[in-house]
């Protein structure tokens, strides 16, 4: 069976609409990710391992640790975002898929916003889930837990949307991911002061909604900039 | 529309060459000027004694750091709009200047930072958006060296540019706002000293000299780019500097 | 002249490591610049000259490749 096959609408042989092709990419992805759990767990276990070491290279002290949890926690997410990044068009690209999609009646850039979505659901989402248990360790109270955890489900978003730019930029280029890095930092450095710091207002007692505004102006401006700059981007690749 | 014909690097390479040397000239006359005005003329300021003199390279190189990002994203967007090959050699050619500034700022802000505040380094507003700057040259610089077909690692670089050149402000306001939150820990190193006019007249001169050491150096850069890139052209095979140099290493 | 000796103006008020520790860094790196720069126009000189080498020998083997068909007839069947 081929993966990158199209279902047509259910009875019709008319092609799909946009929309339709999205979803259509959207859960064919999400199946293949379940299938290559490897992919995806180890960006987790990642997020999970920093989690885990820092204490102990810190010391328990829980004065020092409720300092730095929203920061390395955030770091953490961070890093395990990037990480699962480069394989978010690698696959396609070598079984010439990407190139289906190029060239499908769907503008790239939605198709984009469906792979970028699959990769948040599968990479983004369950670091989500997982950090109020990992802010457990840092001593946070629930109320800085809480925001961890809004703060991430805003900001992987971004993560993965201004990721997937680094990741169609570097796509089969030779040093790719050391490469995807240095493209990243300086677009993650906002999400990264914004999120961490409503966290880390948070525990102090002073408000964050202002932090929050802000991350989610920057989902908005990355929801609508990114697929664009990626469609560019893959078009670059696959010439 | 004759500016339009300068777009076609077999009439810009004469133009660059005849505008560079000029430049040259200028820049070091001004880079002069201004080192005068600024080591000699210039008195000591009354709070920092003589070590304030570091701001006479220190503004310069940050200023036109920033600047040379700017006009790599004027070239990119050029280069988007109207597909021209200039574009995408131009912003290669300013490039590495970027770079080199930017790691001068960073590094007088240092050693001025340390006599001054008693550290070399400091997480303020500009220095931390210098230091992602200086990621951004350096990202451009390795993916558009990393990726060998010409029309892609333009096109690649020309967009890495363009992102980079909308994120500078982004990244400047969310540093600013993080110092703010954590009062205390930081001073604003590069809080310059109440200028009286000698000063700034030494900053201006030196920024000048800068800004056209760069764009004579990039334009320079720019004419050894062309000659790789349009090898086998015969506009450039046909060059004088070209047939001079086959002929000293014909003999081999 | 706000200098009353040349030793004053290198000491630069004890602050001259620093002070000069910048203007000699600037000052190497820029020159720096300037030579890699020039060595990059030799290396772009070479580069043309070996494509013009590449141009004369394809345009050579071309030549020969005619030379031959022309001596073999059209068709490329080997019988």
């Amino acid at each position: 069976m081929h993966p990158h096959t199209f279902r047509a609408a259910a009875g019709s042989h008319a092609l799909p609409s946009p929309g339709q092709a999205m979803l259509g990419l959207l859960r064919r992805d999400l199946r293949l990710a379940l299938r290559r759990k490897s992919e995806w767990l180890g960006a987790v276990f990642f997020f999970v391992l920093v989690a885990a070491l820092f204490p102990l290279a810190i010391g328990p002290e829980p004065a020092t640790l409720r300092l730095i949890g929203p920061g390395v926690l955030w770091v953490a997410a961070l890093l395990a975002s990037m990480l699962s990044l480069s394989r978010l068009f690698e696959a396609d690209h070598q079984d010439g898929s990407l190139e289906q999609m190029a060239l499908s009646a769907a503008p790239l850039s939605w198709l984009v916003s469906a792979k970028v979505a699959a990769h948040w659901l599968i990479a983004g989402l369950p670091l989500v889930l997982l950090s109020p248990l990992l802010g457990l360790q840092y001593g946070l109270s629930p109320q800085a837990l809480a925001m961890l955890a809004l703060t991430l489900l805003i900001g992987t978003p971004v993560l993965s949307l201004l990721g997937a730019i680094g990741a169609a930029l570097t796509l089969g280029v030779r040093g790719g991911g050391v490469l995807q890095s240095l493209l990243l930092l300086p677009l993650y450095v906002p999400v990264l002061v914004f999120g961490a710091g409503a966290v880390d207002a948070q525990l102090r007692g002073l408000g964050a909604q202002a932090h929050v505004s802000v991350l989610l102006a920057l989902l908005l401006a990355a929801a609508a900039f990114s697929p664009w700059a990626c469609a560019a981007a893959l078009r670059l690749a696959l010439e | 529309m004759k500016l339009f014909s300068y777009a076609a690097p077999q009439n810009f390479y004469p133009l660059a060459g005849r505008l560079w040397p000029w430049l040259a000239l200028l820049a070091t006359v001004l880079a002069l000027a201004g080192l005068w005005v600024g080591f000699m003329v210039a008195p000591s300021d009354a709070q920092q004694g003589q070590a304030y003199r570091i701001i006479y390279i220190h503004v310069p190189v940050s200023w036109i750091a920033m600047v040379i990002y700017l006009a790599m994203a004027f070239w990119s967007v050029l280069g988007l709009v109207f597909n021209t090959r200039l574009s995408g050699l131009m912003t290669r050619a300013l490039a590495p200047t970027g770079a080199l500034l930017a790691f001068l700022s960073l590094w007088t802000g240092a050693l001025w930072g340390k006599p001054m505040w008693g550290t070399y380094w400091v997480w303020d507003a500009r220095l931390t958006s210098m230091l992602i700057l200086l990621f951004l040259y350096l990202g451009y610089i390795a993916l558009t060296s990393a990726i060998e077909d010409p029309r892609r690692s333009d096109r690649a670089g020309a967009l890495v540019a363009l992102v980079g050149a909308v994120n500078v402000p982004i990244i400047y306001f969310s540093v600013k706002w993080w110092n703010t939150l954590h009062q205390g820990a930081s001073v604003s190193l590069t809080q310059s000293p109440r200028m009286a006019s000698v000063m700034l007249t030494g900053m201006l001169l030196m920024s000048l000299a800068i800004w056209l050491y760069a764009v004579a150096i990039a334009l320079w850069r720019v004419r050894s780019l062309m000659l790789v890139r349009e090898s086998h052209a015969a506009w450039v095979q046909q060059l004088p500097e070209v047939q001079a140099h086959r002929a000293l290493r014909g003999v081999a | 002249m706000i200098w009353t000796s040349a030793s004053e103006f290198w000491a630069m008020g004890g602050y001259g490591a620093y002070v000069w520790g910048s203007v000699g860094v600037s000052a190497a790196l820029l020159a720096l610049e300037v030579w890699l720069a020039r060595v990059g126009r030799q290396q772009a000189l070479d580069a043309v000259c070996e494509a013009m080498d590449a141009d004369i020998e394809d345009a050579a083997s071309d030549h020969s490749i005619h030379g031959e068909k022309a001596a073999n007839g059209p068709s490329g069947v080997t019988p």
